[in-house]
């Protein structure tokens, strides 16, 4: 059984359907990373998975289960959380403060979702205790363990979020989404708009964040650096999964054919 | 000498207004919500506190105390169940729904109560005073005050040093990212009209014990806020009290002069603040 | 072969409807000669809260300008037309025009100060202006200060036109200035919806409309936002002041309360346009149609009736925000005043 997969996956907005039928999963333990052009459907795909944009229960799963009806604080509760594209730190936290909102509601069930719980009796609707069970949110992601990965962010702890660079930003949006101990890690876009030697450093920490038991989706446009870091890589064009497969396997040809729909 | 004594009154009289304003200044920076029946919510506040006075008996403190719960309660099933159906880009529904609740409680309070004015008693209190050298200040008018800086202490307190606080200011800058982050929008919306109305809990306290009320006062109470809290300049609490200062010592030196003027008074201070600081005494950097 | 397209936005429901609204007016016209006197004051009460109402439309449906404060211009208006009457001895037929300017005159300042203000703030901003005019009103002793006044004999007799109806219809003086005040707002109310549907089929009418729907777009086709509020704004005031007159000279007495009662004239006001359909102009017409048979039925409950109408207009905020008649448009696809243009192919 997959970790998280998707099964026939389809998303529109409005009359538009930007997803016909995407099958990608991701096992425990590995990393797989999802490319394409631009407006190929992987960031329709990242909102769909965290419940942005809600559909059909079994189109995707979690652990067995299906999640893909569920509100995204309840996917985020059951341990899939997700580093948005362009890092979206809130503006009014400071860089500690974005650190613990990312752990203040992980896994558990708050007073809220006890109420929400009676409330879905008579509503209908995905009750948020059941929801949520077998994930407490607690594993090596701290406030410490995540100043010791990323240390400029400990000395810069008290600095508004906004008056950071948009590397030590982007690392603080990583941090935030360990806080919670995720079994999965979205991460959308996290080269975009960095320089090279700043790529390096935030995929630098992949390794350890893999180490404390997390699997982790990147989503790239940049080919060079999905294909160095990924076990599987799928790549996706106008809605759908052109291309699967291990990077040693997969040409340069082929993915050239996958992302850009014709041959070199 | 009694000039002094005019404006050390206004400047207590701001604390009230203050008061008034602190919850629609809460719901205004955490939703962009203007509630404009939050006049009519301070005054069922002060019927509730009527009520629990006249079955228990209590002092009308304590009584406060037994509402306050209850009235958080009213805010979070308010904002669950109707207002945050309203909220998204167009303003007028949030605007008509809110203009509409302020006709119904009026009228429902009018059903209840009758049109007879009330007031919720104190006893001696009432008319104690201290005096301070020359100047002699009213005991509630002193307290009023104090409440107002002690609930602008702990709204602080709540919005820059807890969880919840902390879960209020994410979901006012990003609602979606908040979500992504295990925040349900609607949830902390609900608990900030809850918040909310345990301030107008205070806020109707006073307003019970300081005048006589009926179901009719409340728009008069919501417009005292909203140019206290204009005057102050959108999402400072310090600021809106300073705005209700303003408001005060403009009514009670107007009245000093010709009794009739006290709330024209306001409401020329308020314009002219409008005129020269169309964002306020102290706006915030960014909005 | 080439097809030539037109704009155009006649339909044959509007053809109809205009035909109609004709023979409407006809009959309304002529409707004093057999109906009652009853009928006849129901009818002014439909007809003054129809104007009011297509303005505060205009104001709030088509231009965004959620006012709660027009209660200003009924009051000040009114005002006007008694304190013209009373200390200059203007026949109050004519002072109906000067409650119209000087309505106007208070939409400047009004505008400059609320203008200040955004969206909600905008609306209590206009509040604060009604409660500083009535206050400021209340002092003006001459119109009989905080308790009001009533208009002087000489001057209701005066009145234009009362004495040919009263030879006319024969019927008493009292009477006869009641018709005399149902076609003043029967004029005003149709000159209201054909001024309203002329003003919406223009280029910046329509302009306007863009406005609404997407800011950003319509001023990057050169749509000056801030000049249509201002226009908008103060013919509102201009037709509100006017019909605050007219109601107040119907009435015969007035007093600060309530010739500035934001129930009477920006709540239910609210709530006909709300309940029929905001942004239309059917809307408004089967609001008071709606508002008033509410009241009708509910006339001796006080109260209740309020709660009621609160109520219903929340409900429909939530549930139905186009009101009753976008429920009806979207499932027939009718539209009396049909303002949107369609391509037509011509061979």
């Amino acid at each position: 059984m997959a970790l998280l997969e998707t099964r026939g996956l389809t998303a529109h907005y409005g009359d538009f359907q930007a997803l016909f039928g995407v099958d990608i999963h991701l096992d425990e333990g590995e990393t797989v990373a999802i490319i394409g052009a631009n407006g190929a459907g992987k960031t329709t795909l990242m909102r769909s998975i965290t419940g942005v944009l809600r559909g059909e229960p079994e189109q995707i799963r979690h652990n067995g289960t299906g999640i893909g009806h569920l509100m995204p604080d309840m996917i985020m509760k059951r341990g899939i959380v997700m580093v948005p594209e362009g890092r979206r730190l809130f503006p009014s936290l400071t860089v500690e403060e974005n650190l613990l909102i990312g752990g203040q509601h992980k896994g558990g069930r708050d007073l809220g979702d006890r109420i929400d719980s009676i409330l879905s009796r008579f509503t209908g609707g995905p009750d948020p205790m059941e929801v949520v069970s077998g994930n407490d949110g607690t594993g090596v992601w701290t406030l410490d363990t995540v100043y010791d990965l990323f240390p400029i962010l400990k000395e810069r702890r008290h600095t508004p979020s906004t008056a950071l660079s948009g590397g030590q930003q982007q690392m603080v949006a990583i941090g935030r989404a360990l806080m919670s101990n995720p079994s999965v890690l979205l991460c959308d876009e996290i080269s975009l708009g960095l320089a090279p030697v700043i790529i390096r450093d935030i995929y630098a920490a992949l390794p350890r964040i893999r180490a404390g038991g997390t699997s982790v989706v990147v989503v790239e446009q940049d080919i060079g650096q999905a294909l160095k870091v990924a076990d599987r890589v799928y790549c996706m064009m106008e809605g759908r999964v052109t291309l699967e497969g291990r990077p040693d396997e997969i040409s340069r040809d082929d993915v050239h054919a996958a992302y850009f729909g014709a041959p070199a | 000498m009694i000039w002094i004594e005019t404006i050390v009154q206004g400047v207590l009289l701001g604390g009230l207004y203050a008061l008034f304003a602190a919850g629609l200044s809460l719901v205004f920076g955490i939703m962009r919500l203007v509630n404009l029946a939050h006049g009519d919510l301070i005054v069922m506040g002060a019927y509730l506190i009527l009520v629990v006075v006249s079955v228990s008996g209590l002092n009308p403190f304590f009584a406060a105390l037994v509402a306050a719960p209850f009235m958080f309660t009213v805010g979070w099933i308010l904002q669950r169940a109707v207002l945050n159906r309203t909220l998204g880009e167009d303003i007028l529904p949030p605007l008509l729904v809110t203009f509409g609740l302020s006709v119904v409680i009026q009228n429902t309070l009018l059903e209840g109560f009758t049109a007879d004015s009330q007031r919720l008693s104190m006893g001696p209190l009432e008319t104690a005073s201290v005096n301070v050298g020359p100047i002699t200040m009213g005991t509630l008018p002193i307290l009023t005050f104090g409440s107002a800086i002690v609930v602008i202490l702990v709204l602080n307190w709540i919005f820059y040093r807890t969880a919840i606080g902390r879960a209020f200011r994410a979901t006012s800058d990003d609602p979606v990212t908040a979500s992504l982050m295990g925040i349900r929008p609607d949830r902390v919306f609900a608990t900030a009209m809850g918040l909310a109305l345990v301030v107008v809990t205070i806020a109707a306290l006073y307003l019970g014990t300081r005048s006589n009320f009926d179901p009719y006062v409340g728009p008069a109470r919501l417009i005292y806020a909203f140019e206290a809290v204009i005057i102050g300049g959108l999402g400072s609490l310090w600021g809106t009290l300073a705005g209700g200062i303003i408001i005060g010592v403009a009514q009670t030196l107007g009245a000093a002069i010709n009794p009739e003027w006290q709330i024209l008074a306001g409401h020329v201070a308020f314009l002219i603040v409008l005129l020269v600081r169309p964002r306020g005494l102290f706006p915030r950097a960014f909005d | 072969m080439t097809q030539t397209y037109t704009a155009s936005a006649r339909t044959r429901a509007g053809t109809l409807s205009g035909i109609a609204a004709l023979i409407l007016l006809v009959v309304a016209i002529v409707l004093p000669s057999f109906a009652s006197r009853s009928l006849i004051q129901d009818l002014f009460f439909i007809l003054t809260m129809l104007t009011l109402a297509q303005f505060w439309n205009l104001l709030a449906g088509y231009t965004g300008l959620v006012s709660v404060g027009q209660q200003a211009f009924v009051g000040f208006g009114a005002y006007m037309l008694f304190g013209a009457t009373i200390l200059w001895g203007v026949n109050p037929v004519a002072a109906l025009f000067m409650s119209g300017v000087f309505a106007l005159l208070l939409a400047i300042p009004t505008a400059f100060f609320a203008f200040r203000l955004s969206g909600a703030y905008f609306a209590i901003g206009t509040w604060v202006v009604a409660e500083v005019v009535r206050l400021c009103v209340a002092q003006w002793q001459a119109v009989g200060g905080g308790t009001g006044t009533s208009m002087p004999r000489d001057a209701r007799d005066a009145m234009w036109g009362v004495e040919w109806i009263e030879i006319l219809f024969d019927v008493r003086s009292s009477a006869a200035r009641d018709i005399l005040a149902y076609w003043l707002a029967l004029a005003l109310a149709a000159a209201t919806i054909g001024g309203i549907y002329w003003f919406l089929r223009t280029r910046r009418g329509l302009a306007l409309a863009a406005l609404r729907d997407n800011v950003e777009a319509a001023k990057s086709t050169g749509v000056d936002a801030t000049r249509m509020k201002w226009i908008v704004f103060l013919v509102a005031a201009f037709g509100t002041g006017i019909a605050g007159g007219l109601i107040f000279m119907q009435n015969g007495r007035i007093s600060p309360d309530s010739a500035f009662s934001v129930t009477e004239w920006t709540a239910f006001v609210i709530f006909i346009v709300v309940i029929g359909g905001i942004g239309t102009l059917e809307g408004p017409i089967i609001g008071v149609l709606v508002f008033f048979f509410l009241q009708e039925l509910m006339a001796d409950f006080g109260a209740v009736y309020l709660i009621v109408l609160g109520l219903l207009g929340i409900a429909i905020m939530l549930f139905a925000p186009t009101g009753l008649w976008g429920f009806f448009a979207k499932r027939t696809g009718i539209a009396l005043f049909p303002t949107q243009r369609r391509l037509e192919t011509k061979r």
